[in-house]
């Protein structure tokens, strides 16, 4: 059965690496002497030509490339992200394979089954019966060996090692059934007469079942895949690259670092690397989930799988293979996928002993029926028995968690929501509170300014113009709002004597013979610059949450100007659909009370926490804590490190293609706080389905059981047939797999994304 | 024959709870120098008992032949690590140092089981 092409990986497969740095024969040496002291090398040589390595042996390509990096150069395995079509190919041939299993069995068994219910076969116990079901057995058995043979090897082999599984219950209830049957037509004398009835068309049947519904677990399995599939699809399969001032097509596993890669409009950039020549806007939408394209010019990053736009341009290839942000991005959610959250530790716990007392259940259910039951009792026993072995169903059990992880954590990867592992899945369906960081969070984290104000016969341009020149020389933020907007402007600045930077106040200095202060009130006060005149004003602005500041002319002041972090246009209607999914929002800032209360305004928060420093932020989100909120925690993921770390969530908000941060257990690649709540969303859906999987799995289990051991039987006379346990176990299966797909069609945003 | 059937349901009770969860198998290999090679076929992972050494990395091969979703993945979760398998091809899986122990490894649904005993 088994595909021969695959034997042949078995054996070493050189290890290809691509070097940069090597300029020279003793490099070659060099590299070589270090590939060939990693151990488990069998031999390394290295082309100087193509910049490649080819190492063969014993051992892992991070070795080697550590071992490279060692030696002063760098190195990259050369490979794709992944080849998915070799995977869906060894997928498709054993769905295909368990189809055909499913069409043998069901041959066999569908005839004996309609014969059996119409009444057309013969008794076993007449003459030309036994030899009927004599063929019926052995046409049985030949199913079973060529459709369930894999159940009845992998069930020995579990044995072996005192393991039981799905394949031990499967391999006894159709076994038991077979060899009961055999001996009913074999020696019918030793049966009571009623008990003359023989299951192979039960054997037969459940078999099929097993199979068929096997293949439809799969299929459905493929579809939870489809996220990272959807990934891994973002790279080309080949890359123009300017090699010898030649530009060639070459697959993508071939591009080395530093090459220079060639990219034309509504192509797809192949690998990371550094833009060198031209400029063109590039869609990143696909990874990050920010609509707005992205311009890229001379020195810029761009990352493999984004869209080029516009422009044609050259790059220097600096990240390839496994080191790319797609490849990143793709391992950090299969290592979520694959991790459980401590809600299916129950299930664990349950399926770890599930199949050894399901066997005991079994044995008891025999004997029961044996002793208590109606003649004829054998008969009843064996059914019974068996069919307690057919219905329980460990898989959907074991499968309920994972599969609704793998959908939900790949729904939230297509919209940009990276989420590091099941448990603050499961954590952020319970939270209760979020804290959002005011700077970068809540606003955009970038000063500007908003508003100038005159107060003499100037225009805004004259106060901008006179504040951006003495502001030239330092390097506060606020100057830096300043002077973005002068530049803006146009406006040209003037020369400055006798620069003075008042720690804390702001700034002096001589400008064209004339004195100039700007800075805040304490700064006027000090010189003795008289403002109360403009108290009204300063008091609307800081209402505004601008940070206002003065600027005085030879002791006279002459303007205002209001600079302030603007805020994100969508925080308000994400801050709205937070609390609409019922969690409290609370606001954390450095800032002066008066400024942060103005922002929360703004945005629909009424929970403020001000004047906070920066290292203190980690204990207030504990103080939350402690009060009994199951606190999330949204900032940038630098500053704000120790506080995501507390946090029972910690959302990292704006990471762009910078996914790596080690703080968060959520990163939001988009910088919009619509992440956080789609992020909790679909958290609060993933657990409602694993909720789901979770009952109807053990309600399935505490339910089938007890009636396919009979306890019916007594009050309604009513027994499980084997064959309908078959149809319910591999139905029970799929219909989780397939509530988990349903995960997928969640509507993420209520507004459009 | 009533009697001779129940004693024999008892004895049969009796021989589960003894071979699947009072005995163990015996360590079928010990990682030393060269990577243990891991089996993934036929619903078992071979050798399903693995010895190591404690304080010192480990390095795993697991060849998977078993083209079914359930052997896709192997999961230490003691030590939240897991990883997925490609079909046919050996892949290496990395340990670091561990504290003396059982180390469960299952597949995702616990079908699959093998432990890693560190001493």
């Amino acid at each position: 059965m088994r595909n021969p092409s695959h034997q042949s990986a078995q054996g070493h497969d050189p290890i290809r690496l691509s070097i940069a740095g090597m300029s020279c024969a003793g490099c070659v040496a060099s590299v070589e002497t270090a590939l060939r002291a990693v151990p488990g090398v069998c031999e390394a040589t290295v082309n100087l030509v193509e910049r490649t390595a080819a190492v063969s042996g014993e051992v892992d390509s991070v070795e080697l490339v550590a071992a490279v990096r060692a030696a002063g150069y760098d190195a990259a395995e050369l490979r794709g992200v992944e080849d998915e079509e070799e995977k869906q190919a060894v997928e498709s041939a054993h769905y295909r394979r368990l189809v055909r299993k499913a069409v043998a069995a069901g041959i066999v068994g569908a005839p004996l089954l309609v014969g059996d219910l119409l009444g057309w076969l013969p008794s076993v116990s007449s003459g030309d019966g036994r030899w009927f079901w004599l063929a019926a057995g052995l046409a049985t058995l030949a199913a079973m060996a060529y459709s369930a043979g894999h159940i009845f090897t992998a069930a020995w082999k579990a044995f072996k090692v005192h393991n039981a599984n799905m394949d031990t219950l499967i391999a006894l209830g159709t076994g038991a059934a077979w060899l009961y049957s055999m001996a009913v037509v074999l020696w019918p004398e030793v049966v009571p007469s009623l008990a003359q009835h023989a299951y192979f068309e039960a054997a037969a049947v459940i078999i099929a079942l097993v199979n068929f519904g096997a293949a439809l677990e799969m299929r459905a399995r493929g579809r939870t895949s489809q996220a990272i599939r959807r990934l891994i699809g973002l790279q080309p399969k080949t890359a123009r690259v300017v090699r010898n001032g030649e530009e060639r097509d070459i697959p993508l596993a071939e591009v080395g670092l530093d090459d220079s890669v060639r990219v034309r409009p509504g192509e797809r950039i192949p690998v990371d690397g550094e833009l060198i020549e031209g400029q063109s806007s590039v869609d990143e939408s696909m990874l990050t989930g920010e609509a707005m394209p992205v311009m890229k010019q001379t020195g810029d990053q761009v990352v493999g799988g984004t869209i080029n736009l516009t422009g044609s341009f050259l790059f220097q290839a600096k990240r390839i293979g496994r080191d790319t942000v797609l490849a990143g991005i793709v391992e950090m959610v299969r290592r979520a996928q694959a991790s459980k959250p401590s809600i299916a530790r129950l299930a664990d716990r349950v399926a770890a002993v599930f199949v050894p007392s399901i066997l005991i259940i079994s044995v008891i259910t025999f004997v029961a029926w044996y002793d208590f039951g109606p003649a004829p009792a054998v008969s009843f026993a064996i059914v019974t028995a068996m069919t307690v072995l057919i219905i329980a169903c460990p898989c959907a059990l074991g499968l309920a968690t994972p599969i609704s992880i793998m959908v939900g954590v790949g729904k939230a990867a297509e919209h940009g929501i990276l989420i590091r592992n099941g448990e603050a899945l499961q954590q952020a369906a319970r939270l209760t509170t979020v804290v959002v960081d005011k700077t970068g969070t809540v606003t955009e984290g970038r000063p500007a300014v908003t508003r100038i104000v005159c107060l003499r016969d100037n225009d805004e341009n004259g106060v901008l113009q006179l504040a951006a020149s003495v502001e030239a020389g330092s390097e506060h933020p606020l100057a830096a709002a300043v002077l973005a907007a002068a530049r803006v402007r146009d406006l040209p600045l003037s020369p400055l004597e006798g620069f003075e930077a008042v720690t804390g106040r702001g700034v002096a200095a001589h400008v064209q013979g004339k004195r100039v202060l700007f800075g805040n009130r304490q700064l006027m006060d000090e010189r003795g610059v008289a403002v109360s005149a403009a108290d009204a004003q300063m008091d609307a602005l800081a209402r505004e949450a601008a940070t206002p500041m003065y600027l005085a002319v030879d002791g006279m002041l002459v303007g205002l100007i209001a600079v302030a972090d603007p805020l994100k246009a969508d925080a308000r209607a994400a801050i709205t659909r937070m609390r609409a999914l019922g969690l409290r929002v609370v606001m954390i800032t450095g800032d002066h009370r008066l400024t942060a209360e103005a922002v929360a305004r703004q945005v629909g928060i009424t929970d403020v926490i001000a004047q906070v420093l920066p290292q203190d932020k980690a204990a207030r989100v504990a103080e939350l804590q402690a009060n009994g909120a199951v606190v999330a925690m949204v900032g940038d993921g630098v500053n704000d490190a120790p506080a995501l770390a507390q946090a029972d969530v910690g959302y990292a908000i704006g990471t762009g293609t910078d996914i790596a941060i080690e703080s968060a257990d959520v990163a939001l690649m988009s910088g919009s706080l619509h992440g956080v709540a789609d992020a909790i969303a679909v958290s609060q859906a993933t657990l409602r389905n694993i909720k789901q999987n979770l009952f109807g799995a053990f309600i399935y289990n505490i339910v089938g059981i007890p009636v396919a051991a009979g306890v019916l039987y007594p009050l309604f006379g009513v027994l499980l047939n084997p064959m309908i346990a078959g149809a319910a176990m591999a139905l029970s299966s799929v219909t989780v797999v397939s509530n988990a797909n349903r995960l997928r069609w969640l509507k993420v945003r209520g507004v459009a994304a | 024959m009533t009697l001779w059937v129940n004693l024999l349901g008892m004895g049969l009770i009796m021989l589960i709870v003894w071979w699947f969860w009072l005995s163990r198998p015996r360590a079928q290999q010990t990682v030393g120098d060269a990577p243990v090679t891991v089996l993934v076929a036929d619903g078992v992972y071979t050798p399903s008992r693995i010895e190591a050494r404690a304080g010192q990395p480990l390095m795993l091969r697991f060849l998977r032949k078993d083209p079914s979703p359930c052997a896709e993945k192997v999961i230490f979760e003691k030590l939240n690590v897991s990883a997925e398998l490609p079909v046919g091809k050996p892949y290496q899986l990395r340990l670091p140092p561990l504290v003396p122990g059982e180390y469960v490894f299952t597949c995702e649904m616990r079908m699959y089981r093998g432990s890693l005993v560190v001493k």
